[in-house]
């Protein structure tokens, strides 16, 4: 579990492109008991984290860590002034946002309070990479929706996507000016697989192609068969049988 | 919570908004912790501090020798940095209370944790 966790730190670092040779000064939301603030610590940084569970701070007392810690929720929003920090970073916490544990708790709000009270907190043209494990795509849209909403550009960046125990998904948030994103990291040097979903205001083109092919059409089976191809199943090869009109019995 | 934590830190109750910095800062317990001399990062975080507020919660706290305000050149005033250093990441409260300017609402802090959870009729909507 702490080995999985220092890793996760380590490529959110990665991913933060902080500028060389200097110390910078973070934000850890969700720190828990500081295994991400202590690598943090390694690499010449300070921080500051929040964490919801006094249980889990009182770890973190323990453990001696070199950052100060706050109890907060983080759906009440980041209580800092604004341009505080120089980027912030956040491991498997944000998704607990999408919970109701309330009945007062509306998902949606908690996520925009989160997402716009750090978007004042950091300074301008800091990132926030938060790693996260959406229960579905539904819950990673409505996460990357309010992130949107509250003015960060940027997208998810997954690694391993072809693998169900590896696979890891990066939430990249610039408050800045527009920069690519990161490519995410794949067992094979496959450039064409798309390890990454930029999010801007455009709509998503693809859904559309998809509602004007006729089912059951050729051209249907063949994206059919390209999804499944995309996806890493095993499909047969496209030949001039595929989709043609098979006999009534069939 | 140290000093430089303080200097960032600001109410997030609703309507509060900008007023809500900075906390006015009450200590019953202090400790001085070494911390490793780090020049860059404490030249680094000079610009981001307010500094009302900081010799606010210095005196406070009755801490000596709390530079009034930036000198010309600090980048290279070892002597000054090195006192910066002391005040913002040595000096730890871990108990006490933090107050909003414009609500009155009290955050504790124990253990050198400040408390900022808030109830539902004091989040911001």
């Amino acid at each position: 579990m702490i080995d999985i966790q220092t890793k996760m730190t380590e490529r959110a670092l990665e991913l933060l492109c902080l500028p060389e040779g200097q110390p910078s000064f973070l934000l850890d939301i969700g720190c828990g008991s500081g295994l991400s603030g202590d690598f943090i610590s390694e690499e010449g940084h300070y921080w500051v984290g929040i964490d919801i569970s006094p249980a889990m701070l009182d770890a973190a007392l323990d453990r001696d860590t070199e950052g100060d810690l706050l109890l907060g929720d983080m759906g009440q929003g980041v209580p800092f002034r604004p341009g505080s920090f120089d980027g912030c970073i956040s491991i498997s916490a944000v998704q607990w946002l999408c919970n109701a544990n309330k009945r007062s708790d509306v998902p949606a709000r908690r996520l925009y309070c989160f997402f716009s009270s750090l978007y004042s907190a950091l300074a301008h043209g800091a990132r926030a990479v938060l790693q996260l494990y959406p229960e579905n795509s539904e819950q990673l849209e409505l996460i990357t929706t309010q992130a949107t909403r509250a003015g960060f550009t940027g997208g998810v960046v997954v690694d391993f996507p072809n693998s169900a125990k590896a696979k890891k998904f990066y939430l990249c948030l610039f408050s800045g000016p527009s920069t690519s994103l990161p490519k995410g990291l794949t067992e094979s040097q496959d450039a064409d697989q798309a390890t990454e979903l930029a999010f801007t205001s455009e709509r998503a083109p693809h859904k559309r192609a998809r509602r004007d092919l006729l089912k059951k059409s050729r051209e249907w089976v063949l994206e059919k068969k390209e999804r499944r191809r995309r996806q890493g199943k095993e499909v047969r090869p496209d030949t001039q049988y595929t989709g043609r009109k098979r006999k009534p019995r069939f | 919570m140290k000093l430089l934590t303080h200097n960032l830190l600001s109410s997030h109750v609703r309507g509060v908004g900008t007023r809500g910095f900075p906390l006015r800062l009450q200590a019953t317990e202090v400790r001085i912790n070494p911390v490793e001399f780090n020049p860059d990062f404490v030249a680094r975080m000079i610009p981001k501090v307010e500094w009302a507020a900081l010799v606010q919660a210095a005196d406070t706290l009755n801490l000596a020798e709390v530079p009034k305000e930036p000198t010309e050149g600090y980048e290279h005033d070892e002597t000054f940095l090195r006192k910066m250093h002391h005040v913002l990441l040595e000096v730890d409260v871990l108990e006490g209370t933090l107050q909003c300017p414009e609500s009155g609402r009290l955050f504790p802090i124990s253990r050198g944790i400040p408390n900022m959870l808030l109830n539902d009729e004091e989040t911001e909507t």
